[in-house]
């Protein structure tokens, strides 16, 4: 929808995807940009905090700023998200606080915060193991009788996302034949970066990824990645579609990972310079930039945004400063939802052990 | 006057499903042709006539997708009792078991329970083709976050199955496929005991044997011909493979002296070894001989035509309980 050059215009054949454009106005577009930039300030600090020791490993999105913002901003109020582990993106648009995603990374928790209420569920590690997570999560949804309705204050629909490399998990597969088989409300999200770690895309599959879903009966489309506004557009509109009971469908979000797979890789050793220059030229936030330059926007808007960043650094580098390391007893908590004896007796085992240390000190 | 019946473990283990389902409409149940077959040894039998297809289905033959869908209904209130047809079969799923199911109580810091039952038939001794016969608990048991529980007799399949079903975490439930067809009697109005506690088949005072699941009506069997030549045999019943009723099996060691564990489990890293290590930490000056074990060698489970010879008799246990006493 959006050209290198930031001019929009909507095809003829995605009309009905224009529609969801027409719906907002120059404040939708400037929240987009700021949580773009918010994003990929946040990346680049917690890149350098990771530099410094603050954190074991960072986990990059940079570069797929467009395709997590937009389709985030594209899920409603009542849908689910089940991300892997690099939708820092999708988390913002749905209140999801940074410093968890912080915690995450430095190994003081899980996230912390409660999938339910968020609706955004824990980052998932193990490749592909959520998209199954989502399936189940919408066939409850089916379940529940909220598909479909005709209300759309009370439809829901379940949206996961995972990359290019985790459709050749088998969970994938699976996961596209239940929800499939059970018509369930849920959109599969597939940001296809070109790599997954070093292996392109090219090792994953021969054909193009948005087609994967065909042979299991789940429609897919192949969106633009890096064009905010159109990844805003496909989400919403297949996120409709699913609410109304017309089923699953698949989103393969051509973008790049112009960062490294994580602050542990080093890309020079399988990647041309030439590709990351490609892309590059096609940076969603530039090219964003050049529409709302377009729509009149000026300086002082940028400005703010750069100040905001600036804020935000600060801010993420104090808190992160300042974290405690949680309780050793912290590991014993919730291993079950019910008392179990085995836990208990480890824990009061640890607590004599530590006690008859501190016995042992002079008061 | 208890209210009771005869059935068989199978029968019981669908009565109690029926009930649980009756009782909550959040239990489902689903799994490989479980519906309108009532699945391959018909425990589920009659419950899509009664609950309909949205509460009992057939799902995809695809292992890792019931697990991982079962768990993603129980984020949203589900209570799925997810059969896998075979002991064989589990290892597609073992990813979303272990690693997700397991944890996602831990790693949501208590805001999501798994309650979650994966029933499955395990063990050997029907004479079928491999991957028919496999007793894989320990690779259950030996996973923090999940319960793994087995019956050996109709009253406690029926009363288990819905402690698992009612419990807010994973259950691996066990099913005895060879003891299906054994009768025996259920109280209909209370449960013997809860999910996880062991239970003292047989009293006896010179040597506890510690057995479960199908193993148990050998372990019965050879404290009887034991009792024929005057030893007098404690026979246990674990019930519960984690956790363990320790103290059951701990009071009864202190009282004999003496522990001979039976499974059906290859013998080295099992269940068995757990119970061996923790009573040698827990009842050391009460051991009058070493504790033995009577399991399956460590060999992959042999064609039908040897599994008898493969499989642990009451002589292999006897032989056990002679070395013990012997000592
Ligand atoms: C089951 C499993 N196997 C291997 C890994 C290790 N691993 C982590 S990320 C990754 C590459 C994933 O690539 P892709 O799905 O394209 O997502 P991206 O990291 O590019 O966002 C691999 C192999 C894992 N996390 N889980």
């Amino acid at each position: 929808m959006l050209s290198p050059e930031g001019i929009f215009e909507v095809p003829a054949e995605y009309a009905e995807y224009g529609k969801y454009i027409e719906r907002l106005n120059l404040d939708d577009f400037l929240k987009f940009y700021r949580d773009m930039a918010r994003i990929r300030r946040f990346d680049n600090e917690c890149t350098a905090l990771q530099r410094q020791g603050q954190m074991g490993l960072w986990v990059q999105a940079l570069g797929q700023e467009a395709a997590q913002i937009g389709s985030g901003y594209g899920v409603g109020p009542n849908d689910h998200m089940f991300p892997s582990y690099r939708e820092h993106g999708v988390a913002i648009t749905h209140g999801i606080d940074l410093m968890s995603i912080i915690k995450i990374m430095r190994g003081v928790n899980h996230g912390g915060w409660n999938p339910e209420e968020t609706r955004f569920h824990l980052y998932a590690i193990v490749l592909a193991t959520q998209v199954l997570h989502a399936t189940g999560y919408a066939m409850g949804v089916n379940f529940d009788g909220l598909v479909g309705t005709g209300n759309p204050d009370v439809d829901q629909a379940v949206i996961t996302y995972f990359g290019d490399g985790a459709t050749a998990e088998g969970d994938v597969s699976e996961a596209l034949l239940f929800a499939a088989t059970t018509k369930a409300p849920l959109v599969f999200f597939c940001q296809n970066n070109q790599w997954a770690i070093s292996s392109p895309v090219s090792s994953q599959t021969v054909v193009p990824l948005y087609l994967r879903g065909e042979g299991f009966g789940v429609p897919g489309i192949q969106v633009d990645g890096n064009d905010v506004l159109a990844c805003y557009a496909v989400t919403a509109k297949h996120m409709d579609d699913a609410r109304n009971g017309l089923g699953p469908s698949l989103i393969e979000a051509l973008t790049y990972r112009v960062g490294a797979h994580t602050t542990s890789d080093d890309p020079t050793k399988y990647r041309p310079a030439d590709e990351l220059e490609y892309w590059q030229a096609r940076d969603p936030l530039l090219r964003f930039e050049k529409f709302l330059r377009r729509q009149g926007v000026g300086d002082d808007f940028f400005e703010e945004v750069a100040k905001a960043g600036d804020e935000l650094a600060e801010q993420i580098r104090a808190e992160t400063f300042a974290m405690q390391n949680p309780p050793l007893e912290n590991i014993f908590r919730h291993v079950y939802s019910d008392p179990h004896p085995m836990v208990a007796e480890q824990q009061a085992w640890l607590e004599g052990y530590e006690a008859s240390f501190e016995e042992g000190e002079p008061s | 006057m208890s209210n009771s019946v005869e059935l068989p473990i199978a029968k019981a283990i669908n009565a109690g499903i029926q009930k649980a389902m009756s009782r909550n409409d959040k239990v489902l149940v689903f799994g490989e042709d479980v519906a309108e077959l009532g699945g391959v040894f018909r425990v589920t039998e009659g419950l899509l006539a009664e609950f309909g297809s949205k509460r009992v289905f057939n799902s995809p033959i695809a292992e890792s997708g019931i697990v991982g869908t079962a768990i993603g209904l129980a984020m949203r209130g589900y209570r799925s009792v997810a059969e896998i047809q075979f002991d064989g079969f589990v290892y597609p799923a073992f990813n979303q078991i272990v690693s997700q199911l397991a944890k996602i109580t831990n790693r949501s810091e208590g805001h999501l329970s798994m309650p979650v039952v994966i029933r499955i038939p395990y063990g050997g001794g029907i004479g079928a083709v491999e991957h028919h016969s496999e007793s894989p608990e320990a690779y259950f048991a030996h996973t923090p976050g999940l319960r793994v529980i087995s019956p050996s007799n109709s009253n406690d399949a029926y009363w288990m199955i819905q402690q698992a079903i009612e419990s807010n975490d994973p259950v691996i439930f066990f099913e005895p496929k060879r003891r299906y067809w054994q009768k025996g009697m259920v109280n209909l109005d209370s449960p013997p005991s809860t999910m996880h506690d062991a239970a003292v088949l047989r009293e006896g005072s010179q040597l506890t044997l510690v057995s479960y699941g199908p193993m148990i009506p050998t372990a019965l069997q050879a404290a009887e011909v034991a009792a024929s030549e005057g030893i007098s045999i404690e026979v246990i019943d674990l019930r519960s493979m984690s956790p363990i009723d320790f103290p059951t099996i701990i009071n009864s060691v202190k009282k004999t002296g003496r522990l001979v564990i039976a499974s059906e489990a290859s013998t080295s890293f099992s269940v068995s070894a757990e119970v061996a290590a923790k009573v040698a930490e827990l009842a050391f000056y009460h051991l009058e001989a070493p504790v033995l074990r009577v399991g399956s060698f460590d060999v992959p489970y042999p064609p039908a035509k040897l599994e008898e010879l493969f499989l642990p008799d009451a002589d292999r246990i006897l032989e056990a309980v002679d070395r013990s006493l012997s000592y």
